[in-house]
């Protein structure tokens, strides 16, 4: 090296002149410039991303979501036994793939992080052209994703989420929610619950200390002070404390006889195993018997909690027991390949899948606005929850809610969970503009290119 | 520029590396099978030069002083924060978006490293790693208001923005450097090769650049040798008295700059903030980096910060059914006995694999992958190795 004429001079010319052949030389293409949207489909193949879960806390419901879209992937393409496609309303579905385009998959971690989740949504979108991204059991992320694909100009089909936030003040044009929201489960669950326990009741919520127990923490205590309630307390705990005695303690000393948990996954599994544990459930406070309520329910957790979820209510978006037609058809096949039912983080994740690729072949594209336009205000049936809309001005879906609530008797380690009541649409159904959902715009629907 | 032969020319080296990136690691053709591992997108890419830089920060402490901080990644998280506010606040520009986030993580890196460096050695660590976990819960929680808690934070147009005038409505605010959108690309197709031009990464690249030069001349001044000094013996240094905490306070807030930057670059390229990356993980990772690639050494932190990115987005993306397309020229015992075999080392497990290569580094190139390359480079320098020599021991394993 020491007799090598390196010079600055030297280097940087020569570096020029090949960096602007480099440029130079090459035929100048384009090829999402030609379909006027972002990753449209090459040749016979259209290629969707599912970001799910498969690392962290929520890994479980990440797991079951991936099979739920390998089971869409193959329904679509017209494979197993065709499941919801032949209970859902609209027939525009061939079983020959999306618009006569095979359906293709590739796969990422969110690990449950919105920085991870966004990095490989963005490697789906950039590096294997995904023109959908669907999946999530997490609002964080789904909204970190949503806004990243409003960016970028792909769809984006979040899977489970539950924050008002969602469809609410993070809503964009490109999302779309097919589960239900914090606001829908208190709505429910109140008038169920004045049943069970009466009109005057003192709660005492402990609330996991980040963005979805907020708003439901907010959406319960609003629903369940409109009848009468009292809220005694209502008390954040960090998402990764594991041992709740610290917090449960102080429900003893106080006058509540009804503590609700806005706590998720193994949050949830925790908080309740330790109120159970502390005899919360025999307890009896000014002559009436103390009650438990968990919000948000998922079969996984109630199979985390065991025993301790008999009689305890909540609320969930589907439940594999339901008895419509879609249902059936659905766990029918899902349990044949993978021999047990789903959870309704599966569910609402294939539903999703069907959704997207149903609006594609009714608009005959795969052009974002031309799939927001087809699922804006668009009704169907068939699909496990009865009649449903997906509202134009927020892109929620209105549908029936169920309240279920641990089972005395389960026959089996997934029959968990019985249906106390389906709450009818209207009941839960809001104005775009009610105070737990206002501050968001959609915008405009982004193609990317 | 003030710098010798050596250092000079590896810097050129690692200009030019930054600007042929979009080739070099782009080296399969499209639909191929082993487009898998093309690493060419602007995403990584960008990631790639900007963890460098977070590395190469991390290094003028942990390199030259010895303080193992754990901490680094709340600097980064306070950049990042401090950085979008200035989107939704001021502009889209990323210019001042950068220098706010470098100046912020500047002032938060002084009162950390002002309180924990009155401590060495462990006591620092874990002064530091509970500043970090410190400012990860409050972001996480107690400071939603401003961070925006678990959702984090994303620039919308109805944030006021007051140089940029409005956005017409429904308009997605974008990132720009005075006009030119961080997220505009243009590919070049050669044959079956796509290459991607984006402009965000040539902007992070100039960045890394310009802080490379930096730190090669901190690394070569009578500062960076009084760094040295700490390091070899902080109680010699004392007792020809030298007050040596001003020459650690200054590097950790150097440092602490440097991740700020890559946080302000982050957000400039990726208009979303989240806790999660001021986690303690996150700040391990630093770690990881720069002694997988070679602490002390100039360019190591930036391989290593390469290798592991490379890692978390390439090979954790490696599903069960790839696997089977890559042995389906087997026989049906043998395909499904290979991909059980190779699966646990893919997709969610290549934390598994980073910790092996991780470990066979620390045991077998205590230098980092430069100590692996310098190895080879005396092998070839030298004469043909003969054959009787151990060599292949030597080479690193990947």
């Amino acid at each position: 090296m020491s007799n090598s004429n390196f010079t600055r001079r030297g280097l940087i010319r020569s570096g020029a002149v090949a960096g602007a052949a480099g440029i130079a030389l090459p035929t100048y293409l384009r090829a999402d410039a030609h379909a006027g949207y972002l990753n449209a489909p090459q040749g016979d193949t259209v290629t969707l991303g599912f970001n799910v879960p498969q690392s962290g806390p929520y890994a479980d419901e990440g797991a079951d979501e991936l099979r739920a879209y390998e089971l869409a992937v193959e329904h679509l393409n017209g494979g197993g036994d065709g499941g919801m496609l032949n209970t859902f309303t609209s027939k525009a579905l061939q079983g020959n793939g999306i618009l006569g385009k095979k359906v293709e998959y590739v796969t990422g971690d969110t690990q449950t992080k919105s920085d991870a989740a966004r990095a490989s949504a963005k490697s789906m979108i950039e590096k294997d052209g995904a023109v959908m991204i669907t999946g999530g059991s997490s609002s964080g992320v789904a909204v970190a994703v949503q806004a990243l694909c409003q960016e970028a100009g792909v769809i984006f089909m979040a899977g489970l989420t539950h924050s008002n936030d969602t469809t609410g003040k993070d809503k964009r044009a490109n999302g779309f929610r097919h589960f239900f929201n914090s606001y829908m489960s208190g709505a429910a669950l109140a008038p169920v619950l004045s049943n069970a326990y009466g009109n005057d009741r003192n709660a005492y919520h402990l609330t996991a200390d980040y963005n979805w127990g907020y708003t439901t923490e907010e959406a319960v205590r609003s629903s369940t002070e409109a009848l009468g309630w009292n809220t005694v307390n209502a008390v954040k705990t960090p998402l990764t404390a594991t041992d709740f005695s610290a917090y449960i303690t102080p429900v003893l000393q106080s006058d509540a006889d009804v503590l609700v948990l806005n706590h998720y996954g193994g949050n949830m599994v925790n908080s309740l195993t330790n109120a159970v544990q502390f005899g919360l459930r025999d307890r009896m406070v000014n002559g009436k018997q103390f009650e438990i309520i968990v919000p948000l329910y998922s079969r996984l957790m109630a199979k985390g909690a065991g025993a301790n979820v008999k009689g305890i209510f909540g609320s969930t978006n589907w439940h594999w027991s339901l008895q419509d037609p879609g249902s059936k058809a659905f766990v029918q096949s899902f349990g044949t390949k993978y021999g047990f039912p789903p959870s309704q983080a599966a569910h609402t994740c294939y539903v999703q899948a069907l959704l997207y690729a149903d609006a594609c072949e009714r608009a005959g594209t795969f052009n974002p606005c031309g799939v927001v336009e087809a699922l804006e205000g668009f009704e169907f049936d068939g699909m496990g929850n009865g009649p449903t809309l997906y509202r134009a001005e927020d892109h929620q879906c209105f549908k029936d809610v169920l309240v279920v609530k641990g089972k005395e008797n389960p026959t089996s380690e997934f029959d968990l969970l019985e249906i106390v009541e389906v709450t009818p649409v209207d009941q839960v159904t809001y104005a775009p503009d009610h105070p737990q959902f206002a501050g968001g715009s959609l915008g405009t629907c982004n193609p990317g290119a | 520029m003030g710098l010798t032969k050596k250092d000079f020319t590896l810097l050129i080296i690692v200009a030019v590396l930054c600007l042929f990136a979009p080739f070099i690691l782009n080296p399969f053709p499209e639909g191929s099978a082993m487009a898998q591992f093309n690493a060419g997108y602007p995403d990584l890419m960008q990631r790639l030069v900007i963890f460098g830089i977070f590395a190469i920060g991390f290094n003028i402490l942990f390199g030259l002083t010895g303080y193992l901080s754990f901490g680094h990644a709340a600097f980064l998280g306070v950049g990042s924060y401090a950085a979008i506010w200035m989107m939704k606040l001021l502009t889209m520009n990323v210019i001042p978006a950068i220098i706010v986030s470098v100046a912020v993580a500047g002032l938060f890196s002084l009162l950390v490293g002002w309180i924990s460096l009155r401590r060495s050695g462990i006591y620092f660590s874990i002064l530091t790693l509970a500043f970090a976990q410190m400012s990860y819960s409050l972001a996480y929680s107690v400071l939603t208001p401003i961070t925006g808690g678990e959702t984090g934070l994303q620039p919308k147009y109805t944030d006021p923005r007051i140089l940029d005038g409005d956005l017409p409505p429904g308009e997605t605010p974008r990132a720009n450097l005075f006009g030119l959108d961080m997220k505009d690309s243009t590919q070049i197709t050669m044959g079956d090769w796509v290459f991607t031009f984006n402009a965000g990464y040539y902007v992070a690249a100039v960045v890394m650049l310009v802080a490379f030069y930096v730190s090669i001349r901190i690394f070569r001044s009578p500062f960076g040798m009084m760094l040295r000094a700490v390091k070899s013996n902080q109680q010699r240094l004392n007792y020809t008295g030298l007050n040596s905490k001003p020459y650690t306070l200054a590097a950790f807030v150097i440092s602490g700059m440097y991740a700020g930057l890559a946080g302000g670059l982050l957000v400039a390229m990726d208009t979303q903030v989240g806790a999660e990356r001021m986690f303690w993980t996150a700040s391990g990772e630093v770690v990881l980096m720069t002694i997988l690639g070679g602490a002390g050494t100039l360019i190591g932190p930036v391989l290593g910060a390469g290798f592991i990115k490379y890692f978390e987005n390439i090979i954790s993306k490696i599903n069960e059914s790839i696997l089977h397309q890559w042995f389906a020229f087997m026989p049906d015992g043998i395909e499904d006995f290979l991909v059980s075999m190779v699966y646990p080392f893919i997709g969610k497990g290549w934390h598994l694999t980073l910790g092996i290569v991780f470990m066979l580094v620390v045991i077998f190139l205590p230098g980092g992958l430069v100590e692996g390359g310098q190895r080879v480079a005396r092998l070839f320098k030298r004469r043909k190795p003969s054959s009787d020599k151990p060599d292949g021991k030597t080479t690193p394993a990947e």
